[in-house]
Formats: C-alpha cells, structure tokens, sequence
C-alpha cells in the first residue's frame, strides 16, 4: 500500500514536471525542471530495485545532461536579455498528436492481458550488471565506447570555432566584430 | 505499483516528450524534449528488466539495455549541442525555421 502511494506522488512529480519542461517559457526553467524529472525517474528506478541504475541517472543525467543543457542556452542566447524565451506554437495540432498517441499507447497497455500476470524477477545487483556487462556482453560494451569516443572527437570538429567554411548569415548587431575574414 | 503502471506512466511522459518536440521552435527546447523520450524508454527496459512476463522466453537483461541507451543517449547531446552551437554561429539564432536552406 505505502508503495503505490510513494509509486503515485513520484509518478505525478515526473508527469507535472515533464508538462512544465514542454509548457514553461523560459528556457533555463523548461532545462531544470527536466533536471526535476529525472530525479524522479531515478526515484522510480530505485523503486524498481535498479539502483546502480537510479545512481547512474543522478549522475550522468541530472548532473551532465541537464547542466549541459543549461551550458547551451547559456551559449546559445541573445545578448539583449537575460530571460530566454521559447517559444512555441500554439494550436491543437501538438495537443492532438500527443494525446493520441498516449491514447494508442495505454490502451494496447491495458489491452495486453499478459502484462498483469507479470512477476517480479530477483534483483538485478550492480555485481551481476559488472559481470554481464563484461563478461557476456564485452563486445557491446566496447562498441559503445568506440561509439562514445567517435561522438565526442565529431562534437568537437562540429562545434570547433572555424575562420573559414562557415559561411554566416544575418549575424545580430551585438556579434558582428567576431567575423573573421 | 506494477508493470501496467510503469508502462503507461511511461507512454505519458513519452506523449509529453512528442508534444514538446512537435510544438517548441527553439532548437534547445527540442532536444530537451528528445531527452523526456530517450528517459521514458528508459523508464520501460528498466520495468521489463523488473518484472517478468509468464510467456516470456529467456532472461530479459532490462538493466543492460537501459545503461546502453543511457550512454547512447549522451553522445546524441552532445553531437546534438554541437549542432545547436554551429547553428547559432552560423545564423545568429537557434529557431528551427532558420535552417531552410535545403528547401530551396
């Protein structure tokens, strides 16, 4: 009973905050509030018995992905202001998408009557992961490291200042000494 | 608490995550969305990965899975910011609409 209380509050802080991130008009707001869910993610992880997993996410997600979000706007924004407004557009036709497809999403769920005799399997220890992950699955792993590494070096060469090759367009008033020749 | 739930707690924060990327204009604004969908996937390989269903055949690694799509999911942040860098550099701006060269 206490678990599917804890399971609803930490359920509506991810749904609540999730809405936030796509409605909020600041920018930075819409980056901590992701901050916001995936904390509660981790929370529903560790309820699920993965909690190596619910580490990692605190971890990796909440304090590299959404502090890198935060680093982009902070980049990315006009020198005029210091709110950085999103904006986005209004009109049915996302509301329609989005609540149709959680509509055809939850009704195969419900529909599906296999998932309710479903049995909690014994839990998965970060011991176990280690070992699966470098024993069975050794070549994935290394795979996603070359694939990690080829990511970093081509985020590098993309974001790398160039003085010639990127032709720029209509730069903004407050930019215009840094064109290079 | 069960599978049912995580699932469809899932799918919504999935619909929110498609809502956002269908109706946000700014570049960074999407790929904050792309990452509410990337975390509910998560969210389903790590139900999966807890629970077992009756028909299924051979053990499902859900933990696994979920720390391969979590690596995966930070190179595309940052390939992705290095694109969202390279466009305000190029265009002065970040808006999606900008970058409508290819359309001519």
């Amino acid at each position: 009973m206490s678990a599917s209380i804890g399971f609803g509050f930490v359920a509506a802080c991810a749904v609540l905050s999730a809405l936030f991130v796509v409605r909020v008009k600041n920018l930075v707001h819409a980056a901590l509030w992701l901050g916001v869910t995936l904390i509660a993610t981790a929370g529903l992880y560790a309820m699920l018995d993965a909690s190596f997993l619910a580490g990692v996410q605190v971890l990796l997600y909440v304090g590299g992905v959404s502090v890198l979000m935060i680093f982009g706007v902070m980049i990315t924004r006009k020198h005029d202001g210091l709110v950085v407004e999103a904006e986005s557009t209004s009109g049915p036709r996302g509301v329609f998408a989005a609540v149709g497809l959680f509509a055809v999403l939850a009704t195969s769920i419900v529909m599906t009557p296999e998932l309710d005799g479903a049995v909690a399997v014994e839990t998965v220890t970060a011991r176990h992961l280690g070992r699966s992950l470098l024993v069975d699955h050794v070549l994935a792993f290394e795979v996603v490291s070359l694939l990690l590494l080829i990511a970093i070096i081509g985020a590098v060469v993309l974001a790398r200042r160039r003085d010639h090759g990127v032709e720029r367009k209509e730069l903004p008033a407050p930019r215009r000494e840094e064109v290079s020749s | 608490m069960t599978l049912s739930h995580c699932l469809i707690l899932a799918s919504a924060l999935f619909a929110i995550g498609v809502y956002g990327v269908l109706t946000r204009k700014q570049v960074i604004a999407i790929l904050i969305s792309v990452e509410l969908m990337a975390n509910a996937a998560n969210l389903v390989f790590i139900a999966f990965g807890r629970y077992r269903v009756p028909s299924a055949v051979g053990a499902a690694p859900g933990q696994l899975f979920a720390l391969f799509s979590l690596a995966l999911t930070v190179a595309e942040v940052a390939v992705g910011l290095a694109l969202v860098i390279l466009l305000y550099r190029s265009y002065g701006d970040t808006r999606v609409g900008l970058a409508s060269e290819l359309k001519s």
